[in-house]
């Protein structure tokens, strides 16, 4: 994979996605900030739904247990899978069971953490993702950019060049046109299908309940129509009672969406029974996927994420650089965590480092995840051959040993003030010069004063005659 | 407003004067000095201190942090009084960071404890300890007040900046978008990412473009280091400003 200075550089020069993302990102957190002024005691129920997870976190393996008794006393099929090619092949293997050809899909960013699309295909089934934004992600042969916006990053002409392109109908940018193309696409495509997978926003432990959260309605289709369905859900999405999860469903749309609930709130309990509607079969493949290694950890709170979005519409560098050039599922400030988390630190370590800590994705976590408490803590962390280049490695053990010893330190600082003014000549320092060319990279760099403050400070002592 | 009686802690204070201040600008430490004499405290400063560490600390260094952490406590709690910090984000480190630097050290920790209770960022220190509004300055511009992240965030001090700048007779406050977002300093962030950084930059300057403002006011001279080569850079007339230069401005 390309390396995340190129990404952000392609990031940075493409004007039409700083648009389209500054318009998107803007929209949703005014629209979120409207939807939580009319809740009322908002702050309470993020402290109880913090809380709640934690106390479901803490003791996750009991809860799963419970689960999937639960689960399993509704009818379904529980299946665990400990890696993304576990959780691929379960699914592969359902499916292969009834000869499926057509796979129906809507609403899971675990799928596409575990590329389940790729895996699927290779086994000679045909998959069609539904939700609006990620059937035109699949469209582009591209990939969601945002959790809850997957085309966050395309403009509406964007989308009508491509349907225009891949679909061979005249090209429009209304919304409404788009959608009707693509529904009427849709439709045979859930009649056709023999198989359904979903994601699932919450599993409820006491009752064994699949919560799906969604705006267009397609889950409904997706986990009804076909006569198989299958749940793809990280362990950590569970809440322990209905009545927790109606805390969680208030927080979930207005963080997400700025709406007080989302349009459609799907349980699902197991296969349709007799007479009901609803698939014969239900599988939960409950996926861990690198989830238990962070339990217990330094990264454990990130497992508390709701996926509602919020702290990438805030985040000064994800409005910046858009959700591709993260690199992976996981985009924004808890993309930078999770990602690090799940796949290793090693490959990701750019991820926690592209941060300036400034504490908007905290303010707005409707879980109040401390995000930037965790990137520090991957900083540190990070192991030492790829911290950071030699020099300032270097740099840094040489500033601990200068700052402790208050008289080097400051022999040190005015030498290394004479020098930079020496080098500046001038006041202000416009070309690259070493250790300082990525500075002056983009802005110039203003040379220190000739008087430092403690020598005017001596002298007006001296003067004052204290 | 030099009749109001101060606290007994305000009789005396320690400037930690940052090291941001001490090589590159100074008149903002002396106008912080001038301040407060003004007022009729006391100024002392620590000749010894260093930095804070945050550099260090940010960059994931966490054992060098602790040595420049620990000099940094021993010479703050040999001094007394308040401890004045003309930096949000300096101010954070010492007075959070710290705590989580030295969570299993319970020696050091209540070192820490003492010495970030004495701690306040001055704009805090002026309204909340002195309960101070009106410094009597004037100045003509047209200013725009840029809150730093760990200022707003960290240490949650968001209207005492304001309501200081609002009593500045014939400055003009004006708003600009998206006043709250981070300017992309980010300490080493600046460095390690220039291209954000300098992405996060521009959206800042032609916000405060757009305003037509004649300065920038903010608490920390971090995001107004390069905020002003920003500007430089592009050749803007915009100048930056510590907010005590602001208040230490047609007083004489
Ligand atoms: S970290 Fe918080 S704000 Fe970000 S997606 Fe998760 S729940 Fe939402």
């Amino acid at each position: 994979m390309s390396h995340f200075s190129d990404r952000v550089d392609k990031a940075l020069a493409d004007d039409n996605l700083s648009e389209a993302l500054k318009k998107a990102t803007s929209q949703l957190v005014s629209r979120r900030s409207t939807a939580f002024s009319s809740l009322e005691d908002a702050e309470n129920l993020r402290d109880i739904a913090r809380n709640t997870k934690m106390k479901i976190l803490h003791n996750l393996e009991d809860n799963l247990l419970k689960f999937e008794k639960s689960l399993q006393k509704n009818g379904s099929h529980v299946h665990w899978a400990k890696d993304a090619e576990e959780a691929n092949n379960v699914v592969i293997e359902i499916a292969q069971k009834q000869a499926v050809k057509k796979i129906v899909k809507s609403k899971s960013m675990l799928s596409e953490e575990i590329h389940l699309n790729t895996a699927l295909i290779k086994a000679g089934m045909q998959v069609v993702e539904t939700d609006l934004g990620e059937y035109i992600v699949q469209l582009a042969g591209d990939k969601p950019s945002h959790i809850i916006a997957p085309i966050i990053h395309m403009t509406r002409e964007d989308v009508g060049n491509l349907m225009h392109d891949r679909l061979s109908v005249p090209f429009s940018d209304e919304p409404e046109v788009l959608t009707r193309i693509a529904r009427r696409k849709l439709r045979q495509e859930f009649l056709d299908a023999d198989m359904g997978i979903t994601g699932a926003n919450f599993g409820v432990v006491e009752t064994g309940s699949i919560c799906l959260v969604t705006n267009e309605g397609n889950a409904r289709m997706v986990t009804t129509l076909p006569k198989i369905h299958v749940v793809l859900i990280g362990i950590e999405k569970l809440v322990a009672t209905f009545e927790d999860l109606n805390r969680f469903l208030k927080l979930l749309a207005r963080s997400a969406t700025g709406q007080k609930l989302s349009v459609y709130t799907s349980i699902i309990q197991g296969p349709g029974k007799g007479t009901e509607t609803g698939p014969e079969e239900v599988h939960v493949v409950l996926v861990d996927n690198g989830r238990s290694g962070m339990l217990g950890g330094d990264l454990a709170e990130s497992l508390a994420c709701i996926r509602c979005g919020a702290c990438l519409n805030v985040c000064p560098i994800y409005k910046n650089i858009g959700g591709h050039a993260y690199g992976d599922t996981y985009a924004g400030p808890i993309g930078s965590i999770i990602t690090p988390g799940l796949r290793g630190l090693a490959q990701w370590h750019e991820l926690p480092a592209a941060s300036t800590l400034c504490g908007a994705c905290k303010e707005v976590c409707p879980i109040r995840i401390d995000i930037p408490k965790m990137l520090l803590k991957l900083r540190q962390v990070t192991p030492p051959k790829v911290k950071a280049s030699i020099s300032l490695r270097m740099a840094i053990k040489c500033f601990a040993v200068i700052a402790g010893i208050p008289k080097v330190y400051k022999g040190f600082t005015a030498f290394g003030s004479r020098l930079l003014r020496f080098l500046g000549s001038k006041s202000w320092l416009t070309n690259n010069i070493p250790l300082l060319d990525r500075w002056t990279k983009v802005r110039d760099f203003k040379t220190p004063a000739k008087k430092s403050f403690q020598r005017m400070w001596q002298e007006k002592i001296a003067k004052d005659g204290k | 407003m030099m009749d109001q009686s101060l606290p007994d802690k305000a009789a005396t204070v320690q400037l930690f004067h940052t090291c941001l201040i001490n090589e590159f600008y100074p008149e903002v430490g002396m106008a912080v000095v001038h301040i407060l004499e003004r007022l009729g405290i006391r100024v002392e400063v620590p000749l010894d201190q260093t930095c804070c560490g945050q550099p260090a600390y940010n960059s994931g260094f966490l054992e060098e942090t602790k040595k420049v952490a620990v000099k940094n406590l021993e010479v703050l709690s040999s001094t007394e009084g308040a401890i004045i910090i003309p930096s949000g984000s300096c101010g954070d480190m010492i007075i959070h960071q710290y705590r989580i630097l030295f969570a299993e050290n319970p020696d050091l920790l209540k070192k820490v404890d003492k010495v970030s209770r004495r701690c306040y960022e001055f704009s805090q220190f002026l309204v909340d300890v002195l309960g101070i509004t009106d410094l009597g300055a004037r100045l003509k511009a047209r200013g725009a007040y840029h809150p730093s992240c760990h200022l707003l965030r960290g240490l949650k001090i968001k209207d005492q900046p304001k309501i200081l700048l609002e009593n500045i007779a014939e400055l003009e406050m004006v708003e600009f978008e998206d006043p709250e977002e981070c300017c992309g300093f980010g300490g080493m962030f600046s460095i390690k990412n220039p291209e954000i950084s300098g992405r996060m930059m521009d959206n800042k300057i032609s916000n405060l473009q757009a305003s037509k403002v004649d300065m920038v006011i903010s608490c920390d001279m971090g995001c107004l280091m390069h905020l002003e080569g920003g500007l430089h850079r592009k050749g803007s007339q915009i100048r930056v400003r510590h907010l005590a230069q602001v208040l230490d401005s047609g007083v004489d």
